[in-house]
C-alpha cells in the first residue's frame, strides 16, 4: 500500500519544480540533432544534391551506378553473411553457455572475466587475433613444422578470406561475450532462481529447464541489444578491413573506401550504398523477427510435451560451452600476440617464441605513442564526462522514469549503421567549420557513447532508495545539493563504471572518429586498423596493445571509487 | 505409521558456523500434512531447500532424508520428484495457463490425455476456460490455485510448501488454504508446509526454536 503513493507524491513533486528540466530538451538536441542531419545529408547526395556545390537537381544516377556496380551482389553475398551468421552463432553461444552453466561455479569464472573481454577493443581483439590464427601466425607456429610439415607460411587463406567466414567467426566470438553480459544482466529482472527451481523440481534437466523456462523471457529483455548487434554486424567495418575480404570487401567497407575517393561521382555513389544499408537493416531486423515467431511457434509444442530431458538441450549446451571457450581463449591469445610482437626483436617462422626480445620498437615508437594516447585519453575523457553528465542531468530531471521509449530514442545510433549517417555528419561539421577537428570527434563519439552509459548507470540510479533524497530534503537541502551533497557520493561507484564504460567505449570507435576527424585526426584505433594491413607487425602490436590498456586501466580505476551500493541495499 | 512416507532422520542444518538446525527427525506418512513453524532465521526454508534439493552449496549439512524408501539427499532436484510451492507463484509468464499446467505433465502421455489432465486440473481448481488466459491476469488466489495444481500434475510423491499463503489477504488466504490442503490430500502423499501463520494449523504441528545458536 505504501509503494504506489510513494512514487505518486515523487513524481508530482519533480513536476513542480524541477531545476534539472532542461537537460531533456538540450540532450534531445545534442542526440537527435545529428543524427537526423546526417541522415538527411547523406539522402540528398544519394539524389544527386548537393546544396554546398550548387547542385540541385534530382538524379538517380547514383543509384543506378550503385546498384549496377560489378561487385554489389558478392559484396551483398558477404554482408548478409558476416551479418545474420555472426548474430545468429553469438546467440546460440550466448544462451547455450549460460544454460548448461547458470548456477555452476564455472559460471561465476566467466562472469569475472566478462568485464574485462568486453573492454577489448574490436579493433585490437582483431588485429591480435589475425597475429594468432594467421598462416605465419602463433598457432600454426606451435604446430610447425612437426604437425603440419609447414617449412614455411603456408599459402592458405585462414584470414580475409573471400567468403568472409573468418570475419564472421570472429565477431560471433566477440558479440557473444557481449550478449552474456546482457543475459547476466536481464536474469536479475526475472525470478529466474526460483523458476528453474520450479522447473526442476517438476523432473526437468537443467540446461532443459533453462531454455524452456527462462531464456525465453530473457530474449524478450535483450530483444533490443540483439538488434544492435545484428545491426553492427551488418555494417561492420574495423575488424572487416582487418579480418574480411578486400575484392570486394562487404558493404560497409566498400562504401568507406568509396567515399574516400575523391571522385565525386563515387562520393555520391557511397552515398547512395550508405542509404540501401539503413534500409537492408531495416529489412534483416524485421526478418530476424519473423524468425523469431517461427522458433517460438516451433517451441510451443517442446514446452508441453512434457519431454524432461533429450539430447536437443545437450547439443545446444555444448556448442555454447565450446562457443565461450573460443571466445575467452581468442581474447587471451589475442592480447598475448599483441604483448609478444610490441616486445619482438628478431622472430623468425616458426619459432613460437621470439628469439631475441627488445624494447626498441618501444623506445622508437614513443612519440608517436604519447601523442596519440594522450588524443584518445583526452577525446575518451571528455566525452564520457559529458555523456556522464548528461544522463546524470537527465535521470534528475525524471527521464526513463515513466515512460521507457526514451530508450528507444538512445538505442537509434546503435540500430542504424554508423555508416549511413556519419557522411552526413561530416558534412555537417564542414558548414560549421569544425570538420577534422577533435571537437568534431568528440561530439560525434558522444552519439555512441551517451546510450551505453545511460544503460549502465540508469539502473542503479533508479534503484537508490527515494528516501534517501526526501530526507535529506526534508532536512533542508536544494535538490541541486541533494544530488551533489548525497546522491552523487553514494553512487561514486555506479558513475565511475557508468564514465569508464563511456570512456572504453569512446577510445574504440572507429569509423566515427574517421569520419569526423576527416581522416585529420589519428587515435589509436585509427592508427591500429591503418597499421594492421602494414609490414610491421611489431609497430601495429605496440599500437593495438595501448588502445587495449586505456580501458582496461579506466576500469581497474573504477575499484578506487568508493562503493556505498553494497552496503545501503543489504 | 508406515515407512513408505518422507522421513528426516537426524538433520543438521548450520551455515559459516552457526547451527540453524540441530538433529531434526520427522516421519510424514503418506495423505499427511505436517506444519513447522518458527520464526524466520529459524531454518525453516533451509530445510525445505535441503529436502527438495535447492540449498546452497555454503551450507553444512548432515543427516538422512528418505522418500518412499529411497535415500534422495544425493540426488539432483529434477531425480528427487517431490514437488514445490512457493512463496511466489512463479507462473512462467511467456506460456499460457494451460501451457504452464501442460509443462508439469509427464513425458510419454498422448496429447489426448494431457489435454484431459490439464483440463481436469483446470476444474479441480474451479478454473474452467482459464486454459488460453496469460497468467499475469489471473488474481493472486487463482495464481495460486494453477501453480498448486502445476507442482501435482507433475505427479510428485511428495509436497513441500514454503509459506506459500504469505502473499495473500486474510480472507483469500483461508480459502486457498482449504483448497491446498484437500487437494494435497486427495493426492495420498505425504505433504510438509513451513509457515510462521499460526493459522496454518494441520495434522500435526512442529514448531522450531528460534535459532538456537
Amino acid at each position: 500500500m505504501a509503494r504506489p503513493l510513494r512514487d505518486v507524491s515523487i513524481s508530482k513533486s519533480a513536476l513542480a519544480r524541477n531545476p534539472f528540466g532542461w537537460a531533456p530538451p538540450l540532450t534531445f538536441a545534442i542526440f537527435v540533432g545529428p543524427i537526423l542531419l546526417g541522415l538527411f545529408g547523406t539522402l540528398l547526395p544519394s539524389f544527386g544534391l548537393q546544396p554546398a556545390l550548387g547542385q540541385f537537381e534530382l538524379s538517380l544516377n547514383p543509384w543506378c551506378a550503385f546498384l549496377s556496380d560489378p561487385a554489389l551482389v558478392k559484396s551483398l553475398r558477404l554482408t548478409l553473411t558476416v551479418g545474420f551468421g555472426a548474430t545468429a552463432i553469438a546467440v546460440i553461444i550466448g544462451f547455450g553457455s549460460v544454460a548448461t552453466l547458470y548456477g555452476t561455479r564455472a559460471f561465476a569464472v566467466v562472469r569475472a572475466l566478462l568485464a574485462p573481454a568486453l573492454a577489448f577493443p574490436h579493433a585490437s581483439f582483431a588485429v591480435g587475433l589475425a597475429f594468432l590464427i594467421a598462416p605465419s601466425g602463433w598457432i600454426a607456429r606451435l604446430l610447425s613444422p612437426w604437425a603440419t610439415g609447414w617449412d614455411q607460411p603456408p599459402d592458405l587463406l585462414i584470414i580475409r578470406d573471400p567468403d568472409a567466414i573468418a570475419l564472421m567467426l570472429s565477431l560471433a566470438l566477440k558479440e557473444s561475450l557481449f550478449l552474456i553480459l546482457m543475459i547476466v544482466g536481464a536474469l536479475g529482472q526475472i525470478n529466474a532462481g526460483t523458476m528453474m527451481r520450479s522447473a526442476r523440481s517438476m523432473g526437468y534437466a537443467p540446461a532443459r529447464a533453462w531454455l524452456l523456462v527462462v531464456a525465453p523471457q530473457i530474449y524478450a529483455q535483450v530483444r533490443l541489444p540483439i538488434y544492435a548487434m545484428l545491426a553492427s554486424a551488418l555494417s561492420i567495418v574495423d575488424m572487416a578491413i582487418v579480418l574480411g575480404p578486400a575484392a570486394p570487401p562487404p558493404l560497409a567497407p566498400m562504401t568507406l573506401d568509396w567515399f574516400r575517393e575523391l571522385d565525386t561521382a563515387r562520393q555520391l555513389m557511397a552515398s547512395a550504398a550508405a542509404i540501401f544499408q539503413l534500409l537492408l537493416v531495416i529489412v534483416a531486423i524485421l526478418l530476424w523477427r519473423l524468425g523469431e515467431t517461427i522458433v517460438r511457434q516451433s517451441m510451443r509444442g517442446l514446452l508441453t510435451s512434457g519431454i524432461r530431458h533429450g539430447w536437443s538441450e545437450r547439443i545446444v549446451g555444448s556448442v555454447g560451452k565450446v562457443g565461450i571457450a573460443f571466445a575467452l581463449v581468442a581474447s587471451l591469445g589475442a592480447i598475448l600476440m599483441l604483448i609478444f610482437w610490441s616486445f619482438a626483436g628478431t622472430w623468425s617462422w616458426p619459432s613460437a617464441l621470439p628469439e631475441q626480445w627488445s624494447t626498441a620498437m618501444w623506445v622508437r615508437s614513443v612519440d608517436t605513442l604519447a601523442e596519440l594516447v594522450g588524443r584518445s585519453a583526452i577525446i575518451g575523457i571528455a566525452v564520457s564526462a559529458v555523456a556522464t553528465a548528461l544522463t546524470i542531468l537527465c535521470l534528475e530531471a525524471g527521464v526513463g522514469r515513466s515512460t521507457p521509449r526514451w530508450l528507444a530514442i538512445l538505442y537509434i545510433p546503435l540500430l542504424v549503421p554508423q555508416i549511413s549517417f556519419l557522411f552526413g555528419i561530416q558534412l555537417l561539421w564542414n558548414r560549421l567549420w569544425l570538420d577534422g577537428t577533435v571537437v568534431a570527434v568528440a561530439l560525434t563519439q558522444l552519439l555512441f557513447v551517451l546510450p551505453y552509459v545511460f544503460l549502465v548507470l540508469s539502473d542503479p540510479y533508479r534503484a537508490l532508495d527515494p528516501l534517501i533524497a526526501i530526507a535529506a530534503r526534508s532536512l533542508g537541502a536544494s535538490r541541486v545539493r541533494t544530488l551533489f551533497k548525497i546522491k552523487l557520493p553514494l553512487l561514486a561507484r555506479p558513475v565511475a563504471g557508468a564514465m569508464a564504460i563511456g570512456f572504453a567505449v569512446s577510445v574504440g570507435l572507429y569509423l566515427p572518429t574517421m569520419f569526423a576527424g576527416a581522416g585529420r585526426i589519428d587515435t589509436l584505433t585509427t592508427e591500429a586498423i591503418a597499421l594492421a594491413s602494414g609490414a610491421d607487425r611489431r609497430q601495429a602490436g605496440i599500437i593495438a596493445f595501448a588502445l587495449t590498456v586505456l580501458p582496461f586501466m579506466a576500469l581497474a580505476l573504477v575499484n578506487l571509487a568508493p562503493n556505498w551500493e553494497r552496503r545501503t541495499s543489504r | 505409521m508406515t515407512s513408505t512416507g518422507l522421513i528426516l532422520k537426524d538433520v543438521h542444518l548450520g551455515i559459516g558456523g552457526r547451527t540453524l538446525l540441530n538433529g531434526l527427525s520427522l516421519e510424514i506418512a503418506p495423505g499427511e500434512i505436517v506444519t513447522l513453524m518458527g520464526e524466520s532465521g529459524s531454518g525453516k526454508s533451509s530445510l525445505i531447500a535441503y529436502i527438495c534439493g535447492s540449498l546452497d552449496a555454503e551450507f553444512d549439512v548432515a543427516g538422512s532424508i528418505t522418500l518412499e524408501e529411497q535415500d534422495i539427499v544425493s540426488l539432483p532436484i529434477e531425480r528427487r520428484r517431490i514437488g514445490v510451492m512457493f512463496q511466489d507463484d512463479v507462473l512462467f509468464a511467456h506460456m499460457s495457463v494451460g501451457e504452464n499446467l501442460a509443462f508439469a505433465v509427464p513425458k510419454g502421455i498422448g496429447k489426448a490425455e494431457r489435454q484431459r489432465r490439464v483440463d481436469d486440473a483446470l476444474v479441480e481448481a474451479e478454473l474452467e476456460g482459464f486454459a488460453a488466459r496469460d497468467p499475469a491476469t489471473l488474481s493472486g488466489g487463482q495464481k495460486a490455485r494453477v501453480a498448486l495444481m502445476r507442482a501435482l500434475l507433475a505427479e510428485p510423491r511428495a509436497m513441500l510448501l514454503d509459506e506459500p499463503f504469505s502473499r495473500l489477504d486474510a480472507t483469500l488466504r483461508e480459502r486457498v488454504r482449504n483448497f491446498a490442503f484437500t487437494t494435497i490430500k486427495r493426492r495420498n502423499i505425504p505433504a510438509l508446509l513451513v509457515t510462521h501463520d499460526l493459522q496454518d494449523k494441520t495434522d500435526r504441528v512442529i514448531t522450531l526454536g528460534t535459532a538456537n545458536n
